[in-house]
C-alpha cells in the first residue's frame, strides 16, 4: 500500500467515523419528543402527542407528558414519529463477506465474525430511518452461513452491534442462485446442485447428517448421565452444529426463494425433519401459495416492486406483500441492498396502492412485522411503553415520497440528526482538505531532499516538472467504491 | 337515492373504462373532453377548474373556458388532476425483457463502435414492460442502446448506437414512434483502475498507468472516428456517389459531426465529464450528458457550455464514502439553482416505474414541485428537441395525457385515465392480471 493510499484510507475512515459524531455511548439522556404525530403501529395514531425516553426505553407515550427536569426536549410540531425501521434482509456492515461460494453447505461460516462497524452504509441506512437489520450471507449456497440481527449503533465497536437476545439465524437459498444458473467461471466444472431437484437433496442430505449427529450426541450424553465411564464422545462437527440448533428450534431459518414450487419444497423438507422455516426471503411468488404460507405460520419478507431481472422474478408483482397480508401471512418488505434500505418507508407505502393495504398495515411491513419475523417484537417494532427507544422522526407522513428523516434514535440515543449532519459538513470538508494537504506535503518531501542535496546550483529555477501533477494521479482511487456492484448482482440474479 | 344512482352509474362507467381492452380505437368517440379537472399544463400556471379536449390523437384545446365539442365523450374530472404523461429519458424499454436471459436482451451490440444501430429497430412492441410502465403514468420513453447496466462481457460499447423516442402504446413501432433517431450514444471511456470481473465475481485492480494508457488509446480511436466521419460528411456534401466509398457507420455519424444529432454522453465522474465536455467542445459536437453522478462538481462548466444533463435516479448512494449521505438527492436542487438544465431518467427497464418517485425525492430535498414534475416531462422533451410534440399540455401536441387522483409523483397516487396518442389506454398489465388471478384462487 502506498503512502498516498494509506493517507487517503485514513482520511476516509476519519471522515466516515466523524460523519455522525455520535454522543458518548454511556450518556443516557432523558428525551421528550413533543407535539408529534405519533404512528404507534400497535395502537393507532396520536395527534400532537409526546414520547418520553429514559434509559434507552420508551417510558411514556401520550397526548401530553409533563417535562421532567434535565430532559432534552425535541419539539416535533408538524412532524411524524414512527418506530425505527427493521430491515429483515441486509448485507451492510460485513466487509464484503457476502458469499462463501465454494460449497453448497456453508453453515460453518458465521456473519458475526465479519461485522464491520466502520461501514459507512450503517450511517446511510440510519439516515433512512433503519435502526435494526437482519444481516445475512448471500444466496450462493443451498445452506448458507449463520446470520445475526444487529442494531445500527453507529459509532460503537463491532461487538456492540448485535441485538442481544435476538435468536441467530441461518441463510438458506433456493432456485437460480444456489444452482448457479447465472454464474459460472469459465473452465470450471459446475458445482452440485445445478437444478432445483438437487437443491432439495442438498438440504435433505445435510439434515439427514445433522439428525444422525444429534442422535449420536444424545446417545452419548445419555450414557454419560447413566454413569458410564471412559466413553469417547462423538467428533464435533462445526458444520452440522448450526443445523442441530435449527432442529432444536434455537436458530431461525431465513430462506431466499422466488418460485412457488421451491417454497412448497422447503416446507415439505422442514416437515420431514421437524423444523420450522422462520421466514421466506424475497419470496416473489409467495402470493401464489399465500394460503400454504399462512397455514405453515411462516413469515414472508419481500421486495416492493422488483421484477424481471431474471426468469424466477418474471412473475413478481408489486401486489405480493398486500396479497399475502390479506391471506394471513406476516409480511415484511426488505432491502437486500444498502441503497434500497434508505427508503424502505417509501417501499412500504407502495402496498397501499398495489393491493390496498391500510396506512397501518403498510407501516407494519417495515416495523412490527419484521420484528415478529425476527422474534424481537417484544423489544422493538412499535411505539409502546417499555420497548426500546428506537424511533424515526420524519418531516412528513413517512408513507410519502416527500418524507425526509430528520432524526433517528437507537436505544434512546440520537444517532442521526439531519441538522447536525448538515452543520458538520463544513468542518469535514476542511478536515479532508487538511489531510490531503498533509499527504501532498508528505509526497513532496523526498523531492525537496533531493533538491537540498543539489543546493550548489542556485541559478536554476525550481523546475515545474518536479511538482506533483494531479492530472496524472488517480483522484482518491482508494476510496472509490464499485458503485455498480449492487446493481450487477441485482441484474445478474441478485446474488445478494 | 338520486345520488346513489348517480354514484352507481359513475362507478359503472369507471369500471368499464378500467376494464377496456388494451387498445380501444374502435370504440372511442371522435373527441374526448376532460371537464372540471385541475389541469397542470406546465405551459403556464395550473388551471384549477379547466377542460382539456383530445381529438385526432392530439390535444385540441385546453383552458378554463374551453367549450366541449358536440358529440364528445366527457370525462368528469372533478377531484382529478390532468398532467402531461411522464417521459423517461433513459431506458432499455422494449430492448430488454429479462435481464439475466441474454436471448431476451437486445440493448447492446458487440464491439466498441456501432453508430449505425438504432434502438427503434429492436423495440419489441409486445414487451410486458410497456404496459407495466405506462400504468405508472409514463407515456413516452427514450430507448437507449448501450445504457443498460452491464452484460456478461462487461462491455457496453463506446459509440453504442442511436436512441429512439416512442410512446408506450401501439401495434407496431411505426404506431409508437415519436422520433427514430434522437441522439447518438457515447459511453465516455473511463480511466478504470478498479474493475469488476463477472466471471469470478470479484474486484480487480489495475495499475493507474495501464488504465490511463488504455483510456488514451480509446480517446484517440474516438477522435479518429469523428475525424473520419467529418471527412466523410464533407465528401457526401461535395462530391457525387462515385467520389467516395459508402460506409454505413460513418454515414450514421455524419449528422453528429454536422451538429444535427446530439451526442448522449454517459459519464459520472467529474473528471470524465470535464474530459467529455472538452472533447465535444473541441470537435464542435452537441452534447447531452447522461449519468452525471458528480455533475454538481462541474455545474459552472455545464452551465457555461449550455450542456443539459439526464440524471440517474436520485435514490442512489454517493460514489465516495466521504460524500454527504444525501449527495445525489440534493443534486437536482443544486443544479437547478445553478441554472443547469436537467431531466431525471430511470436508466432502467423494470425500475422505470420508479421515475415519479425519484422526481418526488428530488423535491423532498429542495427542488421545487414544478421543477420536479418538469424534470420528468417537459425537460426531457426539450433536451431531446421533442418539445413541439410532447412535454406540456398545449393544443397541437401529441395527447399523451394522464388523469390522476392527485400529485402524479406521489407513491400512492393512481392513474385513473391514461391517454396515449389520444387513445384512452387501459392500465391493465401482467402484474394486475397475475394479482387478479391469485386474488381469486380458491382456498386449498
Amino acid at each position: 500500500m502506498s503512502l498516498r493510499t494509506a493517507v487517503i484510507l485514513l482520511a476516509a475512515f476519519a471522515l466516515a467515523s466523524t460523519a455522525a459524531a455520535a454522543p458518548p455511548p454511556d450518556a443516557n439522556p432523558v428525551l421528550l419528543i413533543q407535539n408529534a404525530t405519533i404512528l404507534t403501529v400497535s395502537h393507532g395514531t396520536i395527534e400532537r402527542g409526546s414520547i418520553l425516553i429514559k434509559d434507552g426505553k420508551i417510558a411514556e407515550v401520550g397526548p401530553s407528558i409533563k417535562v421532567p427536569k434535565d430532559a432534552k426536549v425535541i419539539n416535533a410540531a408538524g412532524q411524524f414519529v414512527m418506530p425505527g425501521i427493521i430491515d429483515c434482509h441486509s448485507h451492510i456492515a460485513i466487509e464484503g463477506g457476502v458469499n462463501e461460494g465454494s460449497v453448497s453447505v456453508s453453515s460453518i461460516a458465521n456473519i458475526a465474525e465479519v461485522l464491520d462497524s466502520d461501514d459507512v452504509n450503517i450511517y446511510r441506512d440510519l439516515a433512512g430511518g433503519v435502526t435494526t437489520a437482519n444481516v445475512l450471507h448471500g444466496s450462493a449456497n443451498s445452506i448458507g452461513g449463520q446470520t445475526i440481527v444487529i442494531k445500527l449503533r453507529w459509532g460503537q465497536p463491532a461487538w456492540k452491534l448485535p441485538f442481544a437476545g435476538a435468536l441467530p439465524g441461518i441463510k438458506f437459498a433456493l432456485g437460480e442462485n444456489p444452482k448457479r444458473s447465472n454464474f459460472s467461471i469459465p473452465g470450471q466444472p459446475k458445482r452440485y446442485p445445478a437444478s432445483r431437484m438437487g437443491v432439495e437433496e442438498t438440504i435433505r442430505g445435510a439434515f439427514t447428517e445433522a439428525r444422525d449427529y444429534k442422535n449420536s450426541w444424545e446417545a452419548y450424553n445419555k450414557r454419560v448421565a447413566a454413569g458410564e465411564k471412559n466413553l469417547i464422545p462423538p467428533r464435533r462437527d462445526l458444520r452440522l452444529e448450526p443445523l442441530v440448533e435449527v432442529l432444536e428450534g434455537k436458530r431461525y431459518v431465513h430462506s431466499h426463494c422466488y418460485r412457488e414450487d421451491e417454497i412448497l419444497m422447503l416446507l415439505r423438507v422442514a416437515k420431514e425433519f421437524g423444523f420450522k422455516v422462520r421466514t421466506f426471503q424475497h419470496v416473489l411468488e409467495g402470493y401464489k401459495v399465500a394460503d400454504e404460507l399462512a397455514a405453515a405460520g411462516v413469515g414472508a419478507s419481500t421486495f416492493s416492486d422488483w421484477w424481471a431481472y431474471k426468469v424466477e422474478a418474471y412473475d413478481a408483482i408489486p401486489y405480493n406483500a398486500a396479497l399475502m397480508t390479506k391471506r394471513g401471512v406476516v409480511v415484511s418488505i426488505n432491502s437486500d441492498d444498502a441503497a434500497e434500505a434508505t427508503h424502505l418507508n417509501q417501499e412500504a407505502a407502495k402496498s397501499m396502492k398495489f393491493g390496498g393495504l391500510t396506512h397501518e398495515e403498510a407501516l407494519k411491513l417495515v416495523t412490527l412485522n419484521p420484528a415478529m419475523q425476527l422474534g424481537i417484537d417484544k423489544r422493538v417494532g412499535s411505539i409502546d411503553v417499555g420497548k426500546d427507544a428506537d424511533l424515526v422522526i420524519y418531516n412528513h407522513d413517512p408513507l410519502s415520497a416527500y418524507a425526509v428523516a430528520q432524526k433517528t434514535i437507537v436505544d434512546g440515543q440520537i444517532l442521526f440528526d439531519r441538522d447536525r449532519d448538515i452543520a458538520g459538513r463544513g468542518a469535514l470538508e476542511k478536515e479532508k482538505k487538511a489531510l490531503l494537504e498533509k499527504e501532498k506535503a508528505a509526497e513532496k518531501k523526498p523531492e525537496e531532499k533531493k533538491k537540498e542535496e543539489k543546493k550548489p546550483d542556485v541559478t536554476k529555477k525550481p523546475d515545474a516538472e518536479n511538482k506533483p501533477d494531479d492530472k496524472n494521479k488517480p483522484p482518491s482511487a482508494a476510496v472509490t467504491r464499485d458503485s455498480g456492484e449492487e446493481m450487477i448482482s441485482r441484474r445478474n440474479g441478485g446474488a445478494l | 337515492m338520486r345520488n346513489t344512482v348517480r354514484t352507481l352509474i359513475f362507478a359503472a362507467v369507471v369500471a368499464c373504462v378500467l376494464w377496456l381492452p388494451e387498445r380501444t380505437e374502435a370504440q372511442q368517440a371522435a373527441a374526448i373532453a376532460i371537464a372540471h379537472a385541475k389541469i397542470v399544463t406546465l405551459a403556464g400556471a395550473p388551471i384549477e377548474d379547466g377542460t382539456l379536449v383530445i381529438k385526432d390523437g392530439k390535444i385540441a384545446a385546453v383552458g378554463a373556458s374551453v367549450e366541449v365539442p358536440a358529440g364528445a365523450q366527457v370525462i368528469d374530472g372533478r377531484g382529478l388532476q390532468v398532467s402531461p404523461g411522464l417521459f423517461d429519458a433513459v431506458t432499455q424499454m422494449g430492448l430488454s425483457e429479462i435481464g439475466a436471459v441474454s436471448s431476451t436482451v437486445d440493448s447492446s451490440e458487440t464491439g466498441p463502435y456501432n453508430p449505425d444501430v438504432v434502438a427503434a429497430t429492436a423495440v419489441f412492441p409486445s414487451s410486458e414492460h410497456i404496459p407495466v410502465t405506462r400504468a405508472a403514468g409514463i407515456t413516452e420513453v427514450l430507448a437507449v442502446p448501450g445504457s443498460g447496466g452491464f452484460d456478461f462481457s462487461g462491455s457496453r460499447g463506446v459509440i453504442a448506437g442511436q436512441a429512439s423516442a416512442f410512446s408506450l402504446a401501439g401495434w407496431t413501432m411505426e404506431d409508437m414512434q415519436i422520433k427514430r433517431s434522437v441522439a447518438m450514444v457515447l459511453n465516455w471511456p473511463e480511466i478504470q483502475t478498479r474493475t469488476f470481473d463477472l466471471a469470478t465475481f470479484s474486484r480487480k485492480e489495475k495499475p493507474y498507468a495501464d488504465a490511463k494508457q488504455e483510456y488514451d488509446k480509446q480517446v484517440s480511436e474516438l477522435t479518429d472516428w469523428i475525424d473520419r466521419a467529418r471527412h466523410y460528411a464533407q465528401a457526401i456534401g461535395h462530391g457525387g456517389p462515385s467520389d467516395f466509398e459508402r460506409d454505413v457507420k460513418l454515414e450514421a455519424l455524419a449528422p453528429v459531426v454536422r451538429g444535427q444529432l446530439p451526442l448522449l454522453v454517459f459519464a459520472d465522474r467529474a473528471r470524465d465529464i470535464r474530459n467529455a465536455v472538452e472533447f465535444c467542445d473541441k470537435q464542435k459536437l452537441k452534447m447531452i450528458l447522461a449519468g452525471g453522478g458528480e455533475a454538481y462538481q462541474v455545474k459552472d462548466l455545464l452551465r457555461s457550455k449550455n450542456i443539459p444533463v439526464i440524471l440517474r435516479p436520485v435514490l442512489s448512494l454517493p460514489r465516495e464514502e466521504d460524500e454527504p449521505y444525501d449527495r445525489l438527492l440534493t443534486q437536482p436542487a443544486e443544479l437547478s439553482q445553478s441554472g443547469v438544465k436537467f431531466a431525471i431518467g430511470s436508466f432502467d427497464n423494470s425500475f422505470a416505474r420508479r421515475l415519479g418517485q425519484n422526481a418526488a425525492n428530488a423535491v423532498a430535498y429542495g427542488l421545487s414541485n414544478d421543477e420536479g414534475l418538469k424534470a420528468v416531462t417537459l425537460y426531457p422533451a426539450q433536451i431531446f428537441g421533442l418539445a413541439d410534440q410532447v412535454g406540456t399540455l398545449e393544443a397541437g401536441k401529441i395527447a399523451n395525457v394522464i388523469v390522476t387522483n392527485g400529485d402524479p409523483l406521489e407513491l400512492t397516487t393512481e392513474v385513473r385515465y391514461l391517454f396515449i396518442k389520444g387513445q384512452l389506454t387501459s392500465t391493465d398489465n401482467r402484474h394486475k392480471r397475475l394479482y387478479e388471478k391469485y386474488l381469486n384462487r380458491p382456498k386449498p
